[in-house]
């Protein structure tokens, strides 16, 4: 089975909803002109990143009671969509969030587990963190979502994997730094060799979705991609311009690379959670 | 390791599309830069005559009378080589007055005075010209607060602030900044014979690598000792950043309410655009 993924790589107008809703819905059309079955944006596509006071003024609710969401729903009825926005639960929670929409329905929403809240990052503040790690069926298989500090972390790329998932969909809106004689920041160097280890690793579909464009003095570096199983780059999205990038991937090649490389097969799932429970129920608690 | 050297395309990138975003979304289509003569208005300007096009830009020449006639050349060089708009604003007759009811004004004051004449030309060019002023000031500069606060440190943007000096000239090598302007000491021009690095009693080249390790690399001033640079100069320079911090951040206000500016009151400039 084949299938087509857009990378939608857009700056976005900082808490102008209905501007960034705009540029979503001209890219969906977009995307499913040129043949595209997935599309996706990157964190908080809706809503522009350093959102800091904004935060409760842009946050909202996936369903079709959202004026937002209703036209994001019709918009998935011809291809399937990542959005990120800010969602506010019904206690008035804010997260970080992802939802996948697909046939004028919410499929599956992520929130974000891990608020970088160091260095210039600033998000454990404003947000609440998720607590759950959830794989979730799409109509081209098992697939998982994580936002940017998720998978900067190991643990919830392998919970995804254990829970199923085969297609790893990634947004971010990582902030550009680390300018050094070499041609690519290494925020970027990092982010990319992450994602190739977990297409490795796993032996799976990771797809990258990052923002560009400025907020304030931050800069946004893009450069979204897919890798397939074999920690191969199938794409690569230009470094700082807004660019609408596709790949056709072959899911079929799951078969070929784990025929070859049985790595999910031979994962001692058992000896794991042994091991974790002793390591979390013993004397130091996990902390050595 | 201490590494300087940046790569000057991708740097020049960013910058170029920090000035496009920057100044299109607060609503302008220009920017007005101070020129000096020097490498890192030089810089800025190039910066922004590339981001806008130099018909977009205004480069502003503001000498006063024991201003070198060297650097006015410089500065004409650097406009001449863009194609951007420029005027000539002497400030002696600006600052004169000022000198004349406080003749025993010293350097410091008279360096301020001038720095401050050029911030208030510099600002109504900016409503005249209906452009943004783009800053010149470079990380070193900024660390170790050798600056005239609301003088020359005074801008709407600044692309170069997270450079420091070597690596300002780093990138004006690569974007073709003449050598002559390159090559020269560098001189806030206040007072004849005056440079940057007399004044401040070190060179450039060496500051900058020990204000890497201590504020990119987070090394503690012993760290930095170890690392073979001199106790007396570690000390003067952390205590030199730590004292002019106040030239980094705005004018504290005085909490009362429960939501106050700068405290808990948090909006990025570009909030709505």
């Amino acid at each position: 089975m084949r299938l087509t993924i857009a990378l939608a790589q857009i700056a976005t107008m900082l808490g102008n909803v209905d501007a960034n809703l705009e540029k979503h819905l001209a890219l969906a059309q977009e995307a499913r002109a040129a043949g595209a079955d997935l599309l996706i944006f990157p964190e908080l596509s809706l809503t522009g990143y350093a959102l800091q006071d904004l935060a409760p003024v842009v946050a909202r609710q996936p369903d079709k009671q959202d004026a937002c969401f209703r036209q994001l729903l019709e918009a998935s009825t011809g291809l399937d969509i990542v959005v990120g926005f800010v969602e506010e639960d019904r206690r008035h929670r804010f997260y970080i969030a992802a939802a996948y929409l697909s046939g004028g329905e919410v499929a599956h929403v992520h929130h974000k587990v891990y608020l970088p809240t160091y260095g210039l990052f600033d998000e454990g503040r404003f947000f609440a963190w998720g607590d759950s790690v959830r794989a979730f069926d799409t109509r081209f298989g098992r697939a998982g979502m994580l936002i940017c500090e998720d998978f900067w972390h190991a643990s919830p790329p392998y919970l995804l994997w254990l829970d199923g998932a085969d297609l790893f969909l990634f947004s971010s809106a990582s902030p550009g730094r680390g300018l050094r004689n070499e041609p690519q920041l290494e925020s970027a160097r990092w982010v990319e060799h992450i994602n190739r280890a977990y297409a490795s690793l796993f032996t799976a579909f990771v797809a990258h979705s990052n923002r560009v464009g400025y907020e304030d003095g931050l800069n946004f570096w893009g450069g979204s991609t897919v890798f397939d199983p074999n920690g191969e780059l199938l794409v690569k999205a230009p470094y700082h311009q807004e660019a609408l990038t596709l790949a056709e991937i072959d899911l079929n090649q799951m078969h070929r690379t784990r025929a070859r490389l049985p790595l999910l097969r031979d994962e001692r799932t058992a000896l794991v959670m042994r091991e974790l429970r002793r390591i979390l129920e013993g004397p130091d608690r996990g902390v050595r | 390791m201490i590494n300087l050297e940046i790569d000057t395309d991708l740097a020049r990138k960013i910058l170029t599309g920090f000035l496009h975003s920057e100044i299109s979304r607060a609503g302008y289509a220009h920017a007005v830069v101070g020129v000096s003569g020097g490498v890192d208005s030089a810089v800025s300007c190039y910066l922004a005559a590339e981001a806008l096009g130099p018909e977009n830009v205004l480069a502003v020449m503001m000498p006063y009378k024991t201003s070198s006639q060297e650097s006015l050349e410089h500065a004409r060089m650097v406009i001449d080589a863009l194609g951007v708009n420029a005027i000539l604003v002497p400030i002696t007759e600006m600052v004169e007055p000022l000198f004349q009811r406080f003749p025993e004004a010293d350097q410091i004051r008279r360096g301020n005075a001038m720095a401050r004449v050029r911030m208030i030309i510099l600002y109504d060019q900016s409503e005249a010209f209906k452009g943004l002023v783009v800053g010149t000031g470079n990380k070193t500069e900024i660390l170790l607060g050798y600056t005239t606060l609301y003088g020359d440190s005074a801008c709407a943007l600044n692309p170069l602030g997270d450079l420091y000096k070597t690596q300002v000239r780093q990138l004006a090598r690569a974007i073709g900044i003449p050598e002559v302007i390159l090559h020269k000491p560098p001189t806030a021009d206040l007072w004849k014979g005056q440079t940057d690095e007399g004044e401040l009693g070190f060179t450039y080249a060496k500051v900058d690598q020990l204000l890497f390790l201590l504020v990119d690399q987070r090394y503690t001033p012993e760290e930095c000792v170890e690392a073979g640079f001199a106790r007396e100069f570690v000390e003067t320079v952390v205590e030199r950043v730590r004292r002019n911090q106040f030239k980094r951040l705005l004018p504290p206000i005085a909490k009362l309410s429960n939501r106050t500016v700068g405290y808990d009151f948090l909006y990025l400039r570009d909030w709505g655009t």
